[in-house]
């Protein structure tokens, strides 16, 4: 690799977390370029929510070393959270405030000045055709509606990588689809998109994805590289034989 | 053959939201039966009418031939129900769980045994487990042995997979496909189109209607338009390009491709394909293909909610 620390977003050398006797993470090593749209893929269990934990600098590594937009994680953790946005399908937005209210607190708690939140409080709702919802509340804005909203919020303060777990769960295909192409709008912007999904097309709309088993990657590269390699139609016949051999047949008979 | 499930026109209001608005449909005698559709389609609403947990406004509902408002002390002993939030007591073990669903419907787990034995080994082995200790894929187990320990006569599982992995879903479809050949009538939800093509039937759910119900494989054979798979190593910049293509009526990505409907009924894909690839490949995709396809599940759920949407008057209410 010739690729040098600054121009990856995320850098994981032999990263590792136990909790007691068990290895949630078990030395994984990975990077991500910037503006690469990076599928993070693991069954249940697989130690995905305490890596991701790990390069946000929740959670501290028992091994190993990460940089996340050039920081460590183990001793940058500040540097690192004004440089990501994060994005979960449980943790984001406040129902109990208004489409504005919302974007102006996140303005606020990501550090911005009162002139730059409201100069991008007016650019996202446009942008997100928002308008005229502006002073609803966010409980009750449709589900479709909340997760756009929360992507944004999460991209207000222009982060240099922005994490979204399982951002697109329980919304009609074309909402998924809609919030894919604002997905790709940022990536095409220069910023990086860390995301982790159970919808294995969505894997397909990646530009590299990484697959854990047992706190391992157990595969990694471009949807088409892992389909070649393992001879298989689709990212999700590629997982499957991954995340459970023998279930792969046992499908198939 | 008799219907397990008949629905007629039901309707049932939650203040100024109307979250089923005329729904009929069947389900036959030991059928697998899928209703796939979004959060906020409805299926939660219709699960609970069936399962005589809500009164319906308006319209009529049979389950086992026992009408849902009149009878319902006799479904209820005879419907098993997983519904979407895991209903199992978190501070009880595994066996424990077991044992009070089997009491409430006056029976006991070695009666029901035969029944749930292919699921219930799985996690037999964690029986002294508390149920919040489990993982999902081990309380989905549970969840679905607690709804079969009364030997019912159909089963209602509403989302038994949101939010489980690739593997444990595929796993749960074979489970059911077991089930169903006990003779069990099975009606379960779904947001995952890919899980549609396990079912006999489906009915595609949105904003409270059923926009078609058909065989699985039945349904993209009524895709209306022309559809056509594109591929190119630039995807985003494709993706627009197609969309300012003269006569694109949507383009959507589609795994690793793109699928473009041509608003030209008349034309054949496979004539339309010819043309695309050539006019990209002349314009800046020089690696671009295009090949005539048949529509899938997906697009077609698509399909009809972008003209279910122009025929009604709210459009923009969302």
């Amino acid at each position: 690799m010739s690729g040098t620390s600054q121009n990856r977003a995320i850098d994981a050398r032999n990263l590792t977390r136990r909790f007691g006797s068990f290895v949630a993470v078990d030395h994984i090593t990975f990077d991500v370029g910037a503006g690469e749209v990076f599928g993070f893929l693991g069954a249940n269990g697989a130690g995905k929510t305490t890596a991701i934990k790990m390069l946000i600098g929740l959670l501290a590594p028992s091994e190993g070393k990460a940089t996340v937009a050039g920081f460590d994680v183990a001793t940058q953790t500040e540097q690192i959270r004004r440089s990501i946005g994060y994005m979960s399908q449980r943790f984001s937005l406040y129902e109990d405030l208004t489409v504005r209210e919302n974007i102006q607190l996140y303005g606020g708690i990501y550090g911005l000045t009162d002139e730059q939140i409201s100069s991008r409080t007016a650019a996202l709702l446009a942008s997100l055709d928002m308008q005229s919802m502006a002073d609803d509340l966010v409980a009750r804005l449709p589900l479709g509606w909340k997760q756009k909203l929360a992507f944004s919020v999460a991209l207000i303060h222009e982060p240099k990588i922005v994490f979204l777990d399982e951002p697109t769960g329980g919304v009609d295909p074309i909402t998924r689809r809609q919030f894919w192409e604002l997905i790709y709008s940022a990536a095409a912007n220069g910023t990086t998109v860390f995301v982790t999904t159970h919808y294995m097309d969505e894997a397909e709309y990646c530009d590299r994805i990484s697959i854990m088993v047992d706190g391992r990657i157990a595969a990694m590269g471009t949807p088409r590289e892992l389909k070649e390699r393992f001879n298989a139609p689709t990212v999700d016949e590629v997982f499957v034989r991954l995340a459970r051999p023998g279930a792969g047949q046992r499908g198939a008979a | 053959m008799s219907n397990a499930v008949v629905v007629r026109q039901l309707t049932k209001r939650f203040g100024a939201v109307t979250a089923l608005a005329g729904v009929t449909f069947d389900v036959a005698d030991g059928e697998l039966f899928g209703l796939v559709g979004p959060d906020g389609a409805g299926k939660t609403t219709l699960f609970r009418i069936l399962t005589t947990l809500v009164l319906p406004d308006d319209g009529e509902a049979r389950v086992l031939g026992l009408d849902v408002v009149k009878d319902l002390w006799a479904i209820r002993a005879r419907v098993g129900y997983m519904p979407g939030r895991f209903s199992l007591y978190p501070d009880l073990s595994v066996r424990e769980n077991l044992e009070f669903f089997a009491a409430v419907f006056g029976t006991t787990i070695d009666e029901g045994y035969e029944l749930i034995a292919p699921v219930y080994k799985q996690i037999e082995a964690f029986n002294d487990r508390r149920a919040d200790a489990l993982s999902g894929g081990m309380k989905q187990k549970l969840a679905l042995s607690c709804a079969l320990v009364h030997r019912p006569d159909i089963l209602f599982l509403d989302e038994p997979t949101t939010g489980v992995d690739a593997v444990s879903r595929r796993e749960f479809w074979d489970q059911l496909a077991h089930l169903k050949a006990t003779g069990l009538t099975i009606v379960v939800s779904t947001p995952y189109m890919d899980e549609a093509i396990r079912c006999d039937r489906v009915a595609l759910v949105q904003g409270g209607r059923i926009l078609d119900i058909a065989p699985p494989r039945d349904i993209g054979k009524r895709y209306p338009l022309p559809l056509v798979a594109v591929r190119a190593s630039e995807r985003y910049r494709l993706l627009r390009a197609l969309r300012e293509m003269p006569n694109a009526q949507a383009v959507y990505p589609f795994g690793d491709e793109l699928h473009y409907t041509d608003r030209r009924a008349n034309r054949s894909a496979t004539d339309i394909a010819r043309e695309l690839e050539t006019q990209l490949r002349a314009n800046g995709f020089p690696d671009a293909t295009a090949n005539p396809i048949e529509a899938g599940i997906e697009d077609s759920f698509m399909s009809l909610m972008r003209s279910s949407e122009t025929e009604s008057p709210n459009v923009g209410a969302a």
